[in-house]
């Protein structure tokens, strides 16, 4: 059992084991030692982020708060932990140290020896900031570790220099849009301070509340400087999270970075930036200023996100390297995330948050099996998928069942989500939308059963190289999210209490 | 006796496990046939144990779990569910002894895989039969489709691909953009006091929610429509497509496409959601699905027309199937307990004669190579069992006694009857007369040349050259069990009639 | 009219700083040049936080000692917030400055309209 004093430390843990480990592992040099401290941290974070969850779900609640240097609140940075963000910190978290398995042998085999503890640093700072903005409760702390996750973000998917130069474009080309993003936020959050002098996210809500009662003759209504810093944010985060038509970066940089920093990426960076402005939405502006104020960003969202489902879909159908059918697939995907928290009822809301969770299983599943192709055949053409099915079984039928999960199929952790999705489209009176989603899932038939057939149809060229499946170490990451991701879809008590608890935290629900 | 709840359980569980012992024994394949004609058997003997129960009015339950909260996976085993997947089971055996004669026959390869697909499939044909609620149904009606892909892309050649494509574009189609769309609106609508949940119910689930104005019969009537078209394995016209398209597959896939499984499912889901979702009365009252006659009417004239210029005998025999399966859909758009109690025993009539109409077709493939009526002249004398069998089928088809589509035709009739006798039925009864006698001249019309040929006009010189046989034991003995049963039921259809009247009194 | 630019002029400092900066990292095809006008872009909004903690009449805030209570500070936590952003801010630099070295290693060019052109010819 944990000691109650180390217990309450946890929210504090989290986000120190992974920078202190990832500065130690800089420094310690190459001994090989830094995927075993990578794992090490990874394996610590999961676990207390466990614990984080159990805690937040059986404190009456639904919140535990933990603050920095015991500062009192509004002085001092707190750690806020709620149903929605303990949710996506397991998620991050169950992601990452998966992956961290996973990256042992995909790594060594596309990053330079030398350059190995480098990587496992760098690797540790991203998880640091991601954690970081899930459960910091104070907006310029959200700022900063944004950034370190994204420093982070350019270096590691740089790193795929080794196996094409390519990725070093896709890096300075992710690394301008994501510094106008990050630039953005903190304009943002300058406006917001400006208004309320308060950086920490709840007292921020309730001085804003009391401004937006009490402003204005007619219809209560934000100054403009609110809604300014508010529309700053919008755009900003929604570069962070790619949303549509602010995707442009992703694409090459999912497909050219190393496997595992892809599967990684995929899993969680823009699941962090759905994550932030769910956040911002609808627990700071809230939700009558956001969607029902001077600027009805609701409809800005769903047009956004129906054009990602639609456009991106048929996107990927478009694409020849299957690393890159995944990332389009990802700015669709992404666009279901939009779509339920622009809903802006409880269904919309629980499908948003339950997709951050099952999208991340399922995709991060998928591009660990593309990056056990990589590891095999050197690269994830499509063409040279053609009959991998015989010769990788496992990975392949991985993929399969991930696929799977993508359109939608019962009893697939995807369907689930999409269950939710439409109804709460349904439920919103936006029928158009619940006929984008169930269309997105046709569309999505097509770019995974293209991938299949080439699999388990296709014939291997004469003289092709022999293949083998991948070291057990790769497969059983890969098996386990994959597994997760049906797991999830038979039996989704679990996610879903946590997702309904999530929405209801906050729609002001009482639970 | 089994306990109903562990009958249910191994009805379903049984034909997975055997999946499993199939695949462990590849490489072995007497022992891999064994496994699957004893799980035949079995799976048969379970559901076959729940009748007795059934018939005396029990309703056998059991819930799995729960997947979502208030969605659970669950069952309920009522005379209608309990009508396919006796069928469904029972015509799985000689299914499953046919296809050991023909995949040995053929010399196809990856037979393992084609045989653990089709427990699997079995499993999920039960599944949907005994589902309690419309989450559960949907379920496994994916889960057919999907387990049925490996099967009708078999061969792995362009053409099947090609038709794998049609054959899951088309169904899952359907069934996401139509089928799962309705059912999510059906939840919303629980929210609402629209509907009074989930589960099956006689009488359906609407009565109240309209009555109270909580949903409006307009959106009644448009999940109704939603609902017919998103069960795309029903084959009502223009969503056929896909079934003309997987006769790429080998014929024992073909026979459970057919009869056995997929578009047996199609039907049953339109007979269940429309007696237990919709509601016979409720159709009726609120003047919603009128339009479905008239879509069945068309597609019955329209797919005879076109089975009368197909040469190819698989062809002929698929397009035969969307006409017979419109008149399963006729029924229920009738809209009356004996038109329902018509489509019901219509499920079963047809599966019989169509079986044996299929697996005659894959008897004449095996042992001549042939796949085209024009080759057939005289192939009777030399396959007379198969023929013989193949002329009992077509008279089914047909529906001349005394053989069992005479019973089904017959209910048909009466049900027209009585819903010419129901107010502003007067129309739907002429039409619907028409429809059923100009079809039926029709039918006569595509199958009797097939029998003319085999049996009354001689070889070719061609056919002179190349002397063959019966097809090998184990296909004729399937064949003539079929033909027998085919036979059989038009004097001796007790279990079925019986389970036809209990769905009838269940709708009325 | 003159008020209400007189008035905000810190705003439309910040604006055309930024938006220089933008043109920069749009317009420019040199690697380096976008780079530099990220930098100008995030200091653009350096200055915003630092003119939003000017109070009026305020003075600089350390605590003024005696009998005074009626002293005005200016807010200091803005210029601290920024402190953290500079930092920010040089470290994006730099590892923009990194992967443009490596790019020009791997591609002899750091010319965006020539990486375009050689990436398309590896397709």
């Amino acid at each position: 059992m944990i000691p109650d004093q180390l217990q309450h430390q946890i929210p504090a843990l989290i986000v120190l084991t992974p920078l202190v480990l990832g500065l130690i592992t800089a420094l310690i040099g190459r001994r090989g030692l830094g995927w075993w401290i990578a794992m090490l941290a990874s394996l610590l974070v999961f676990a207390g982020s466990i614990q984080l969850l159990i805690d937040v779900m059986h404190s009456g609640t639904y919140t535990v708060s933990y603050l920095m240097g015991n500062w009192p609140v509004p002085y001092g940075i707190e750690y806020r932990i709620d149903p929605l963000n303990g949710g996506v910190l397991c998620t991050v978290a169950l992601i990452s140290a998966a992956v961290t398995l996973f990256a042992r042998r995909s790594v060594a085999s596309e990053v330079s020896r030398d350059r190995l503890h480098f990587f496992y640093a760098v690797w540790l700072f991203c998880q640091t900031g991601l954690l970081g903005i899930t459960i910091t409760g104070d907006a310029f702390n959200l700022y900063v570790l944004l950034e370190i996750s994204s420093l982070a973000t350019y270096t590691l998917v740089a790193m795929g220099k080794g196996r094409d130069r390519r990725a070093l474009t896709a890096a300075i080309n992710y690394l301008v849009l994501g510094t106008i993003g990050a630039s953005f936020i903190l304009l943002g959050i300058g406006f917001l301070y400006m208004v309320t002098g308060t950086l920490n996210m709840m007292d921020m809500a309730e001085r804003l509340d009391a401004i937006y009662i009490t402003w204005g003759t007619a219809e209560p209504q934000y100054q403009k400087t609110v809604l300014t810093g508010f529309a700053f944010l919008f755009v900003g985060v929604s570069l962070k999270l790619a949303l549509f038509p602010l995707h442009t970066w992703l694409p090459n940089a999912y497909t050219y970075a190393p496997a595992a920093v892809s599967a990684l990426l995929a899993a969680t960076a823009t699941k962090v930036g759905a994550y932030i402005s769910i956040r911002f939405i609808y627990t700071i502006v809230g939700t009558d200023a956001a969607f029902r104020g001077a600027i009805p960003t609701h409809v800005f969202i769903m047009v956004s996100a129906g054009m990602a489902i639609l456009l991106g879909s048929y996107l990927a159908i478009k694409q020849d390297n299957v690393k890159k059918i995944l990332a389009y697939s990802s700015i669709a995907q992404i666009g279901y995330i939009a779509l339920g928290f622009a809903l802006d009822n409880k269904n919309g809301l629980t499908a948003a948050v339950i997709h951050i969770f099952n999208h991340a299983l399922t995709k991060g599943g998928m591009f660990m099996a593309l990056g056990v192709v990589a590891y095999r055949l050197g690269n994830t053409r499509l063409q040279d998928l053609r009959g991998l099915g015989r010769k990788l079984p496992v990975s392949m039928g991985a993929f399969t069942a991930g696929g799977l999960g993508l359109i939608g199929v019962p009893l697939t952790a995807g369907f689930v989500s999409k269950w939710y999705l439409v109804t709460g489209a349904i439920e919103a009176g936006r029928y158009e939308m619940a006929a984008i989603v169930l269309v997105g899932s046709l569309l999505a038939v097509v770019y995974v059963w293209r991938v299949v057939e080439t699999i388990y149809f296709g014939k291997r060229d004469e003289g092709a190289p022999n293949v083998q499946e991948a070291p057990i170490t790769m497969l059983v990451p890969m098996l386990l999210l994959i597994g997760a991701s049906i797991y999830f879809g038979v039996d989704a008590n679990t996610t879903s209490w946590i997702a309904e608890a999530a929405a209801e935290t906050l729609l002001g629900v009482q639970p | 006796m089994i306990p109903p709840e562990m009958a249910i359980t191994l009805a379903l569980g049984l034909p997975i496990l055997g999946a499993l012992l199939i695949a462990m024994s590849r490489g072995v394949p007497n022992l891999r046939e064994t496994f699957t004609l004893l799980t035949a058997v079995a799976t048969f003997g379970f559901v076959a144990s729940l009748y007795p129960a059934v018939i005396n009015g029990a309703q056998p339950t059991l819930d799995l779990w729960q997947v979502l909260p208030g969605v659970k996976l669950s069952f309920r085993v009522e005379p209608l569910g309990m009508v396919y997947a006796l069928v469904a089971t029972l015509l799985w055996i000689p299914n499953s002894l046919y296809s050991i004669g023909y995949m040995r026959g053929n010399n196809e390869k990856h037979q393992t895989r084609f045989y653990v697909c089709f427990p699997l499939a079995i499993a999920s044909a039960v599944g949907i039969a005994f589902a309690e609620n419309l989450f559960t149904m949907f379920v496994f009606y994916e889960t057919l489709t999907l387990s049925t892909f490996p099967l009708v892309t078999h061969k792995g050649n362009t053409d099947a691909v090609k038709s794998g494509r049609i054959y899951l574009g088309i169904l899952l189609t359907t069934s996401v953009c139509f089928q799962l769309l309705a059912l999510l609106w059906i939840v919303a609508l629980q929210h609402t006091g629209g509907v009074s949940g989930l589960d099956f119910a006689s009488g359906g689930i609407f009565r109240e929610g309209l009555a109270a104005g909580a949903v409006t019969p307009a959106v009644f009537g448009l999940l109704f429509f939603l609902y017919i078209y998103g069960i795309g394995k029903a084959a009502l016209m223009p969503v056929h497509r896909w079934l003309p398209a997987a006769m790429v597959a080998p014929t024992p896939v073909s026979a459970f496409l057919h009869a056995v499984a997929v578009v047996k499912a199609g039907v049953f889901c339109v007979i269940k959601v429309t007696v237990y979702v919709f509601g016979v009365e409720t159709l009726r009252e609120y003047g919603q699905g009128g339009w479905l006659l008239y879509a069945a009417g068309a597609t019955i004239l329209i797919a005879s027309l076109i089975a009368m210029f197909q040469d190819n005998l698989k062809k002929r025999l698929a397009y035969s199937t969307i006409s017979q399966l419109s008149y399963v859909v006729l029924g229920v758009a009738l809209l009356t307990p004996i038109s329902i109690m018509a489509a019901t025993f219509h499920i079963v009539a047809h599966a019989f004669g169509k079986i044996t109409l299929f697996f005659a077709a894959g008897s004449i493939y095996t042992a001549a190579h042939k796949t085209q009526i024009s080759q057939l002249d005289g192939i009777g004398r030399r396959m007379p069992w198969t023929m013989g069998a193949f002329t009992i089928g077509t008279l089914s088809m047909i529906g001349v006694p005394p053989v069992v589509g005479f019973v089904s035709k017959w209910f048909l009739i009466n049900g027209v009857i009585e819903s010419g006798s129901l107010p502003g039925g007067h129309f739907d009864e002429v039409f619907a007369l028409v429809v059923i006698l100009f079809s039926t001249l029709l039918n006569a019309g595509y199958f009797l040349p097939i029998v003319y040929r085999a049996f009354f006009r001689t070889l070719s010189d061609e056919d002179l050259k190349h002397p063959h046989g019966e097809a090998p034991w184990a296909i004729v003995t399937a064949l003539t069990f079929t033909a027998t049963l085919t036979l059989f039921f038009f004097f001796w259809n007790q279990p079925a009639a019986t389970l036809a009247e209990l769905v009838r009194r269940a709708v009325g | 009219m003159l008020d209400f630019l007189h008035d905000h002029y810190n705003y439309w400092v910040t604006i055309i700083i930024m938006m220089i900066g933008f043109y920069a990292v749009v317009a420019k095809s040199n690697l380096v040049k976008k780079a530099i006008g990220l930098g100008i872009f995030q200091t653009g909004i350096f200055l915003f936080y630092i003119s939003i903690g000017k109070v009026d009449g305020g003075t600089a805030p350390v605590k003024v000692m005696g009998e005074q209570t009626d002293v005005v500070y200016s807010n200091p936590l803005p210029h601290a917030l920024i402190l953290t952003a500079i930092v920010v801010s040089v470290s994006t630099l730099a590892v923009a400055l990194a992967i443009i070295v490596n790019i020009r290693e791997k591609f002899g060019s750091i010319d965006e309209h020539d990486l375009n052109h050689l990436e398309a010819e590896q397709e």
